[in-house]
């Protein structure tokens, strides 16, 4: 039960944060990278003792130069899709070990970490099936909305008109076509303990957010909104800006699914989408028209949010949880 | 004590993956693997085998997640058959050069297409290079040994690799054979408790599985390649410790009959009894046949095929997967290479048969030792010749 995972938690606050570095420095991503600024977050959040998992994407490639790594803390990398199963893998034997006394009791945080590219698509079943098999882990998906490591192919995360080398700006087409895949509805559809969407702006809501799924028991999956300025084409020194303007336009909104239970962080004056969209060049073919589709889309999407929110109920009611 | 009864194959298996103490099994269902795995939730569910059952969404998954597990030090099992075994190709090369012991038995089946469920070896002959150690069972009692010896031969600090036990779909896996069942303090005392050299362990954290660039893929592979290579040692090793513990002989090429023998077929897995079979009437006709089975595939024990081919004229080698547009089975390309620098060497037959469960008889092995002979004589040029084609 999510009440008794979180009875001890204790929110951080700027002068509590963790000095543990998971993740250290001398990796080799792009300069103003969001991505492994969310992933420095999370682990720090999340903290020691822990495991990682990685699957191919970014993160693990300029964080595990043989024979250099960035990882002060276990890490394993296997392959592109399978992320969770690797996981369930390291989960299960860690309970199997602990279990039969190989290994001494004691918490260790299982956490897989993925790109979008790695969660929407290719890794999307493996992730399923250890959400359904309900491994003690946490799922991060850091979503800088393509596949950037390969060179900015678009993903089934990318936003709807964003330019990708995939979905270029053409004569007859403008950008990816089709609407991004709401990953978190899809997670919270598996009727996992805990799901929530954080952006790198917003740090101190990201880090207890990880703290949380740390704690509690049972799959956890974080969206973790990761600007990527090469691949966004926007100014290096922007990913904290354009990580807090898709949180107040409503493009990204941020909220927890707790056992069910919508908790969505309320907007009620959002900025127009054009503010987000025109500080990206990856946007920058698109016409009016089209700026207008997505801001009554957004429009759309968090209306719809927070009516998931009124009607959500926790799966356990009140009287349930006396029994207990 | 050990004793001996009728068990079906897969269920014996499944008894030899419970006496090894197994951490982790993950398991993906696909015929005729099935009951191994369906064996093995049960002993978990009656609480008989102390493991983790994790029942994956694919096989590609079931491998991953035994990787996970080993990486952390746990014992990790896992099985598959054909189209599983394909589903699992990407990661097979991975676990192999990350250097983390694993055991899968692998129950032979033809690979699509057209779908058929049926025994040959192209699943595992698709797997060729992936770096694992490769073993194959004629019988049942061979496939309980060698998962019991595989989990040893993994483990061992200079192996470090993934092991794949083969056995043949149906006509093994579903099959009463005799079996004797070690007992646990018997297996116990061949088998001792997984020692990881490398772990994930948050007290001294490790990296598994980095980037590497040019600079250093070269180096790895070797290392690789030089572990595979030197792991025969270490299979022989483990050998002779069951031999001394369990009285049973194992090699990496075995020999029947082969003394005085001018024509050998080469053969692998269950179909070596029924050309025993064969063997022994000719034999009885007066004719100097015999037969070698290769036991152990990868790492190839060339020095052993060599020993046990000397004085022979003709080989037949028996190849039950092709290697299509190429020169035939991959039996018979291991070991036409091998012998290609042989100042002297026998005469090879090659034969491409029994392809997707089509059934090979006494009769049909008779007649490659004849064709052998035939051909042998007059030095016939031959690629493969494919037996039993119904051409109408």
């Amino acid at each position: 039960m999510i009440a008794e995972d979180l009875k001890d938690f204790k929110k951080f606050t700027p002068k509590t944060l963790p000095q543990e570095e998971p993740l250290v420095f001398g990796h080799r991503a792009c300069q103003g990278c969001g991505e492994v600024l969310a992933l420095r977050m999370v682990a720090k959040a999340i903290g020691s003792p822990m495991t990682a998992v990685s699957a191919t994407g970014c993160t693990e490639i300029i964080s595990s130069p043989y024979p250099q790594t960035a990882w002060a803390v276990p890490w394993i990398h296997v392959a592109f899709e399978n992320a969770a199963a690797v996981a369930s893998g390291v989960e299960a034997g860690l309970k199997a070990l602990m279990a039969k006394g190989r290994i001494p009791e004691k918490k260790i945080t299982v956490v897989a970490f993925a790109g979008d590219g790695g969660t929407a698509d290719i890794g999307l079943q493996a992730l399923s099936g250890a959400l359904e098999r309900g491994h003690d882990f946490i799922y991060v998906c850091l979503d800088n909305e393509a596949y950037m490591n390969t060179g900015i192919q678009r993903s089934s995360s990318t936003p709807f008109g964003a330019m990708t080398t995939t979905s270029p700006a053409g004569k007859l087409t403008a950008g990816q076509t089709t609407w991004k895949k709401n990953l978190p509805a899809i997670m919270a559809a598996h009727n996992i303990p805990y799901v929530a969407t954080a952006s790198p702006a917003y740090y101190l809501d990201l880090m207890n957010k990880a703290k949380k799924a740390a704690l509690i028991k049972g799959p956890a999956y974080l969206h973790v909104y990761s600007p990527c300025p090469t691949g966004w084409r926007h100014s290096t020194d922007l990913a904290i800006e354009v990580s807090r303007l898709v949180v107040e336009t409503n493009i990204f909104p941020l909220f927890e699914v707790l056992e069910g239970k919508y908790i969505v962080r309320k907007n009620t004056k959002p900025k127009p989408v054009e503010d987000y969209l025109k500080q990206q060049r990856r946007f920058s073919h698109l016409t009016p028209e089209l700026i207008q589709t997505i801001q009554k889309r957004v429009d759309v999407e968090y209306e719809k949010l927070l009516k998931l929110e009124a009607g959500s109920q926790p799966t356990q009611t009140k009287e349930d949880a006396k029994k207990e | 004590m050990a004793s001996r009864k009728g068990m079906e194959v897969s269920i014996a298996v499944s008894e030899a993956v419970k006496l090894a103490n197994v951490d982790v099994i993950s398991a993906y269902p696909i015929t005729p693997q099935t009951h191994i795995v369906e064996h093995l939730s049960e002993l978990v569910a009656d609480g008989d085998l102390k493991a983790a059952f994790v029942p994956v969404e694919s096989e590609h998954s079931a491998l991953s997640a035994a990787v996970g597990a080993a990486a952390v030090g746990a014992r990790a099992y896992t099985a598959t058959s054909s189209q599983g075994l394909a589903l699992m190709h990407e990661i097979m090369f991975i676990v192999s050069s990350i250097r983390l012991p694993l055991v899968m038995t692998v129950v032979n089946r033809a690979l699509s297409a057209p779908i058929n469920i049926w025994n040959d070896l192209s699943d595992i002959m698709a797997e060729r290079d992936c770096g694992w150690v490769q073993l194959f069972a004629i019988n049942g009692q061979e496939a309980v040994d060698l998962t019991l010896q595989a989990f040893k031969i993994a483990e061992d600090p200079r192996v470090l690799l993934p092991v794949a036990v083969n056995l043949d779909g149906f006509i093994l896996s579903h099959v009463i054979e005799p079996v004797e069942m070690p007992d646990q303090e018997t297996v116990d005392s061949f088998l001792p408790v997984f020692k990881p050299m490398v772990r994930l362990d948050p007290d001294h954290p490790v990296t598994i599985g980095a980037f590497g660039s040019p600079d250093v893929f070269l180096e790895v592979k070797k290392q690789v390649e030089e572990a595979l290579i030197g792991s025969q040692k270490v299979v022989k090793e483990v050998w002779k410790d069951f031999e001394t513990i369990f009285g049973r002989t194992y090699k990496p090429i075995e020999s029947y009959k082969t003394k005085g023998a001018e024509i050998l077929l080469v053969t692998m897995g269950s179909i070596t009894e029924t050309a025993m079979t064969a063997v022994d009437i000719l034999r009885e006709k007066g004719q100097k046949v015999g037969l070698i089975h290769i036991r152990l595939w990868r790492p190839f024990p060339f020095k052993e095929f060599f020993q046990a081919i000397r004085g022979a004229k003709a080989l037949a080698v028996v190849d039950r997967a092709l290697v299509p547009g190429g020169a035939g089975g991959p039996v018979g390309l291991e070991i036409k290479s091998a012998l290609f620098d042989k100042k002297e060497r026998p005469y090879v037959a090659e034969f491409v048969a029994g392809l997707g469960g089509r059934d090979l008889t006494v009769e049909v092995f008779a007649e490659m030792m004849e064709k052998a002979g035939r051909y042998a004589q007059t030095q016939k040029e031959m690629r493969y010749e494919m037996i039993g084609v119904r051409e109408k």
